[in-house]
């Protein structure tokens, strides 16, 4: 598999360590009410979807940024790769 | 039909015009009292162990494609009972028991051979380790011997012993451990299971449940509804998928694992042997191809098929232990989906609706334990109560923090 990494293009996916799924950009505050339920859904409950998934892929050999891939759990076929820095921004409505 | 060697001989001289279909292809009633989803290994073993041990119910196993067309005809077929855990250890020693016997229980010949498994040490922090999990597996009643590097020699005298990175420095041996015939243990519980009056249904998709109150009535399948008092799920890999039409999220992702086989060659493993240096294991078979694993690809999956890093580190693994191997040429590669799960322990368990039970979370280490995950799911079925070797597989554990972590890395699939 080939990652379209915005910064280098295309990247071997060997470069790159797996994380899971993108919803790991959204940590639960473990200050607010029922954060322990909420932390137990983030640590450990997944959709696993069969088809298109939103995944945490880490640069570890290259530039060690974090990257949201896009791609298809049914075909490897990846759709598009963005920083996860900016996706994280855009999420919290922030500027890039 | 009963199968015996006196029957092979008459056969034989006969022309081999004697032999049945080993089951029926019925047609699904309108319902059962058990429905098992999953015409695989585990969901085979239940309907076997339901009917054979607990009676008394008409049971049906739904299979969407033909019986064993899963992972219990991908995997590589080895049988253990080497865990450290207490909340694993004494139920993959039940199922070696099972193992020992099965082929008598239900007169069929699976090829269960204990050729026994030698998992590698290559450092002394990992003869300490290996001595502790020794002594767990003898303290749930399996067996284990620690082995010295000459007597690892006096095995296996190819290994690379003195590679200057990893030198073999001993061994853990299992005797009892070994393979299985991986697609005779399927027909072998299938035919079992028909002979005692299971309807296996085949080319029978589920595709959805009906639910009303928080209670299970029935399936919704490819044939047709079909009503049931209970509902046991056991589709490895496509566990999520099912489970979401229940409206369940699990603590479960789909990812690949890729095996691999040679070219035909002399007998030169006769037993299991794993790499304790890199993830590499091989043994051989009676045809004489040498099978072998590694990892897995390590990104959720449901394609079937891996990619080409993991076959290079399978590979290297493969060279770094027993050279040799870089002459055999490979014949084939495939890939299987497993239901990792969050701490690489399986759950077998009711779930919050009543009625729909699920067996889950094999990883990639499901086989060895199709003899007890279907005696264990049965008896939950049965008696709502689980198996005394079956305890610790709650589904809520990962909520109260009662994880099965056998490699100790935490809620992270790809690692297991
Ligand atoms: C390459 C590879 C090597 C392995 N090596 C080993 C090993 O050496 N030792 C070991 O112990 N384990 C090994 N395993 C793991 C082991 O194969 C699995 O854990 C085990 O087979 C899973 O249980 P099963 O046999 O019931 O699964 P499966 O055979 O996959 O059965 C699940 C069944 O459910 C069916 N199904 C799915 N969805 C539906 C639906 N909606 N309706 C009806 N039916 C459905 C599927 O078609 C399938 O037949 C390996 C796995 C792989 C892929």
């Amino acid at each position: 598999m080939l990652i379209p990494h915005p910064l280098l293009g295309l990247r071997d996916a060997q470069e790159f360590t797996y994380l899971g799924d993108a919803r790991l950009l959204d940590r639960p505050d473990g200050l607010a009410d029922g954060a322990a339920a909420a932390f137990f859904d983030y640590a450990y409950l997944r959709d696993n979807p069969a088809g298109i998934h939103r995944e945490l892929w880490f640069h570890e050999q290259g530039d060690r940024s974090w990257l949201v891939v896009t791609r298809n759990t049914l075909t490897h076929e990846i759709l598009g790769a963005e920083l996860a820095r900016d996706v994280a921004r855009a999420r919290q409505g922030g500027a890039a | 039909m009963r199968f015996s060697g006196f029957r092979v001989i008459k056969e034989a001289l006969t022309g081999h015009r004697g032999w049945g279909p080993l089951w029926r292809n019925p047609d699904p009633q309108p319902a059962y009292d058990v429905v098992i989803i999953g015409g695989g290994g585990h969901g085979l073993s239940t309907a076997y162990h339901l009917a054979k041990v607990f009676g008394g119910r008409r049971i049906a196993v739904l299979e969407k494609g033909w019986l064993g067309s899963g992972n219990i005809g991908r995997n590589t077929t080895i049988i253990r009972s080497n865990y450290l855990l207490p909340g694993n250890e004494p139920f993959y020693e039940f199922s070696m028991q099972l193992w020992e016997r099965m082929e008598q229980e239900f007169n069929f010949n699976a090829m269960v051979s204990q050729r026994g498994i030698l998992n590698l040490i290559h450092s002394d922090g990992q003869r300490d380790a290996y001595r502790r999990r020794g002594n767990a597996m003898r303290l749930a009643g399996a067996d284990a011997e620690l082995l010295d590097r000459e007597q690892v020699r006096a095995m296996y005298p190819w290994l690379n012993f003195d590679a200057a990175r990893f030198p073999i420095k001993g061994g853990l041996l299992q005797r009892r451990a070994g393979t299985a015939r991986h697609d005779g243990v399927a027909w072998g519980y299938a035919r079992g299971a028909d002979r005692l009056g299971v309807d296996l249904i085949q080319n029978c998709e589920v595709t959805g449940f009906r639910i009303e109150q928080g209670r299970v009535l029935g399936v919704d399948t490819t044939r047709g509804y079909i009503g049931a008092k209970k509902v046991g799920v056991a589709v490895a890999g496509h566990t999520s998928q099912v489970m979401a039409k229940a409206g369940l999220r699990l603590p479960i992702e789909s990812h690949v694992l890729q095996a691999f086989v040679s070219e035909g060659l002399k007998p030169v493993i006769d037993g299991v042997i794993t790499f304790g240096a890199g993830h590499f294991y091989v043994s051989q078979s009676d045809k004489g191809g040498l099978v072998f694993g590694g990892d897995i690809d390590g990104y959720n999956s449901y394609a079937q098929r891996g990619n080409l890093p993991v076959i290079e580190d399978v590979a290297e693994g493969g060279m770094a232990l027993m050279p040799a191997i870089g002459r055999a040429r490979l014949l084939r590669i495939w890939g299987g989906i497993m239901d990792m799960s969050m701490d690489g322990s399986p759950i077998i368990d009711r779930t919050p609706i009543e009625g729909l039970y699920l067996n889950a979370g094999w990883c990639y280490g499901g086989f060895k334990a199709t003899p007890a995950s279907g005696y264990a799911f049965a008896q939950l079925l049965a008696t709502d109560a689980p198996h005394p070797t079956a305890t610790a597989y709650r589904l809520d554990r990962f909520a109260r923090g009662y994880l099965i972590d056998e490699k100790g890395v935490g809620a992270q699939p790809n690692l297991h």
